[in-house]
């Protein structure tokens, strides 16, 4: 009989990072992922963990903490949000290139200035360029059953992971999650064999200065040089999709719950009004859709679960049949438009597939995004686009813009 | 060699053709160093000398393991080992952090601040070559008042070497000592005494720097000397709280003959732009911190 | 010979070597050369002084009786000729004879 519990989103992360037994997990506070640092403390000096909690003086230094430790061939676990992400975002690229199998969780806050607490993506789109791989969750149920299955993937491509959520309207709402059984867990992820190796047994320098060009070694084996090591980076993202997907599909095997793999769709099949988004807004979209087709309008949703890498491939063939699209996100690339946006119009590059595209920039620094609201921006939209406005400059919704 | 006639360690770890630059105060001592270390120890370091003198992919001049980090995370890549090695029960291997003064001074000084208060058990090793050496002679907040460096080019530093001694002495140790390049052996007795202490250890070595400092390369260890000489540097260890001179400091202490720093100062081209008053102004601290010294060997 | 082989690594692990920077002796422009007769441990026949050893930042002189000291990767520092208590050891242009 599973076991079912209702729990915050940092709670169920907290229990994916126990159930994955974790062995070194170094953390700083910061609002609103403060209680999975608390919890986990909780359940490693309660002894349910068995595992050292390293308590950093900064964000920068958990993750070099997660690193070296990694490198040694623990596996470990930090979390963070907004401000703290950004402090060890050098710390991001140089997990990446390492290609150590951290897993992360972001719980999404908005960044300063000015000052915000509450939930936006900005913090995690603004790292997309780093080499993680990155999952956004639309419910806290995703959130435990993504962080096992980000291990399983991470371990097998050697690329770190970082699982996003949404803060206070995941990470403090309690939802009902069916915890994993610790056996079954233990079964889907076998041990980490790290790819490093550092130890006296064979000495070796890690990640030392690369030259530009490519250098012999001693034996005349011509070893790479910078851009070798890096475009090995961007082939591993490219050959983990297959691996998330095959993940997502094991762990729905073993544990009955499918959270789509690289994308989710839902009432697609026969939808012309497509609305696109990420974790929680994506969900609130489904009630949107609702709305919309008891108004007469065939609406469906498709959520980006992985943003990087990106689904090229998917986003195609879930929008084939579309006629128009708008994509509700909470974060922009100043100076242009939506990330996603952007990267979904380029996906459309070099097919035959033409549709307008309507980008709704949504929920900054936490303001409430309502599924009515949702419904009526694409509503709006269906009404421009019939009257020939096909790629608007991206509208901010619910916001005062005059 | 015959016989063991300095009793130290006669395995060299750092192999010939490395990249340090002639004469360099960093390389003499980080081979007793390594020699101290030995075999089971994983060092890991920042963006420095260091990184150059252990060479680039794929070759590395030192036959340790060791691991690159970012400039300001040294002593919390240091935890992570620490961590990670315990976790896959490799606690026979000590951890060593070693980075130079703008690695430990300025942009490391948090993390090792937080690696030194949470008791993590390693050894944290600050070569001190007074200024951003690799980078080209920047100032750093360990360039001592009245030096010439690319970023107090005219005017000179103007504030004096931030004491790093005794913000590490409040951090509570269980040992802390200083070392200098030209006495090796009194640098090899403490890092082998300090690689059988527990919990956090700061290592403090002098280190002279040719091209940064002004000298010709032949005259490292005669420049090395005269800083203990003058009392610029004081060869001390202090474990459990106890302070203890070592070495030819303890000799001056004993014989009461240090030299004048103007021996030291007048050697050096970074310092040909030093001011009268600056110069009293060391030659001041100098003194007063020596009679604080003696002050504490005796108590 | 041309090895076929690739670098299998993921991430930059390096091994060690001999000779990181090249044969580091073509740095010098004057390099170390040691009269036995006047170098102590030679004259006593048995192991002293040293501090050529000691002090050589690169780990190129070996303490052995004749002294002998790696020209191939000697930076020519100078240091073993300065701190040398015998002055057995002259730094020489590179290009002229020994002595």
């Amino acid at each position: 009989m599973a076991e079912v519990q209702i729990m915050t989103g940092n709670q169920a992360a907290a229990l994916g990072a126990k159930l994955s037994h974790v062995q070194v997990v170094a953390a700083y506070p910061i609002t609103p992922q403060t209680s999975v640092t608390e919890m986990l403390s909780q359940l490693i000096e309660g002894g349910e963990l068995k595992a050292e909690y390293i308590r950093v003086e900064s964000e920068h230094s958990a993750l070099a903490v997660c690193i070296s430790a990694s490198t040694v061939g623990a596996r470990v676990f930090t979390s963070t949000s907004s401000q703290g992400l950004l402090y060890m975002h050098e710390q991001i690229h140089w997990a990446a290139g390492a290609r150590l199998p951290i897993v992360m969780c972001c719980i999404n806050r908005g960044v300063g200035a000015p000052w915000t607490i509450f939930n936006d993506q900005q913090d995690s789109i603004a790292q997309r360029d780093t080499g993680w791989i990155q999952i956004y969750c639309r419910d806290n149920q995703e959130i435990i059953d993504s962080i096992i299955q980000a291990y399983r993937i991470a371990e097998s491509v050697y690329v770190p992971v970082m699982i996003c959520y949404d803060g206070f309207v995941m990470s403090h709402t309690m939802m009902p999650v069916e915890i994993p059984d610790a056996e079954s867990v233990s079964d889907f992820l076998p041990p980490y064999k790290p790819h490093t190796i550092l130890s006296p047994d064979a000495p070796m320098n890690i990640n030392p200065v690369l030259f530009p060009w490519r250098r012999a070694n001693p034996e005349g084996v011509l070893c790479d040089g910078y851009m070798e090591m890096r475009y090995k980076l961007q082939k591993a993202l490219d050959e983990s999709r297959d691996v998330i997907i095959s993940a997502s599909r094991e762990f729905a095997g073993a544990f009955g719950r499918d959270h789509g793999g690289m994308l989710w769709q839902y009432k697609t099949d026969d939808a012309e009004m497509m609305l696109v988004g990420m974790g929680s807004v994506a969900s609130e979209a489904t009630t949107a859709a609702d709305m919309l087709r008891s108004q007469g309008i065939k609406a469906g949703v498709v959520g980006i679960r992985v943003f990087r890498p990106f689904p090229k491939e998917d986003v195609r063939a879930a929008f084939r049949k579309a006629k128009a699209v708008c994509i509700f996100e909470k974060g922009i690339s100043y100076g242009y438009e939506g990330a996603l946006c952007s990267e979904i119009k380029a996906a459309f590059y070099a097919t035959d597939i033409r549709l307008p595209i309507h980008n709704y920039i949504c929920g900054l620094g936490g303001r409430d995004v309502k599924a009515r609201e949702l419904a009526e921006a694409a509503r709006s939209s269906r009404d421009a686009i019939a009257a020939g406005d096909m790629e608007p400059a991206p509208k901010w919704l619910n916001c005062f813009t005059g | 060699m015959p016989e063991n006639l300095f009793k130290v360690n006669i395995e060299e770890y750092m192999l010939p053709g490395q990249r340090a630059c002639q004469g360099c105060g960093l390389s003499l001592a980080y081979r007793y160093v390594l020699k101290a270390l030995r075999e089971n120890t994983i060092v890991t370091f920042p963006a420095c000398c260091l990184t150059v003198l252990h060479g680039l992919y794929p070759t590395t001049s030192v036959t340790i393991p060791a691991l690159n980090c970012t400039f300001a995370s040294t002593a919390a890549s240091a935890s992570g080992l620490v961590a990670g090695l315990n976790a896959v029960n490799r606690t026979d291997i000590t951890v060593v952090a070693i980075a130079g003064d703008g690695g430990t001074f300025d942009m490391g000084i948090q993390a090792l601040s937080g690696a030194a208060e949470r008791g993590t058990d390693f050894i944290y090793v600050c070569y001190d070559n007074e200024g951003y050496m690799n980078t080209g002679t920047q100032r750093s907040s360990a360039t001592p008042m009245g030096a010439l460096t690319s970023t107090t080019p005219v005017l000179t530093k103007q504030q004096p070497k931030k004491d790093m001694l005794r913000i590490m002495e409040a951090h509570d140790l269980p040992y802390l000592a200083t070392t200098s390049s030209a006495y090796p052996i009194d640098l090899y007795d403490k890092f082998v005494k300090a690689k059988r202490i527990k919990g956090a250890r700061y290592m403090h070595i002098a280190v002279p720097c040719p091209p940064g400092w002004g000298y010709a390369p032949k005259d490292t260890v005669r420049i090395g000397r005269l800083a203990v000489e003058t009392g610029i540097v004081v060869l001390f260890e202090i474990e459990d709280g106890k302070f203890r001179f070592t070495g030819r400091s303890k000799t001056l202490a004993e014989k009461g003959n240090k030299l004048p720093v103007i021996n030291y100062v007048e050697r050096q081209g970074r310092f040909r732009k030093m001011s009268i008053e600056q110069l009293r102004q060391l030659q001041r601290w100098v003194d007063t911190r020596w009679n604080e010294y003696l002050r504490r060997a005796e108590g | 010979m041309i090895v076929k082989k690739k670098d299998t690594n993921i991430s930059a692990m390096a091994t060690p070597a001999v000779g990181e920077a090249g044969k580091t002796g073509d740095w010098r422009d004057m390099r170390p050369v040691c009269d036995h007769s006047k170098c102590i441990p030679s004259v006593k026949k048995k192991a002293a002084c040293f501090l050529c050893w000691l002090y050589c930042p690169e780990g190129v002189i070996k303490a052995t009786i004749p002294l002998e000291i790696d020209l191939e990767y000697c930076k020519g520092c100078g240091i073993c000729a300065e701190e040398c208590p015998g002055k057995a050891i002259t730094m020489v242009n590179e290009g002229e004879k020994n002595g």
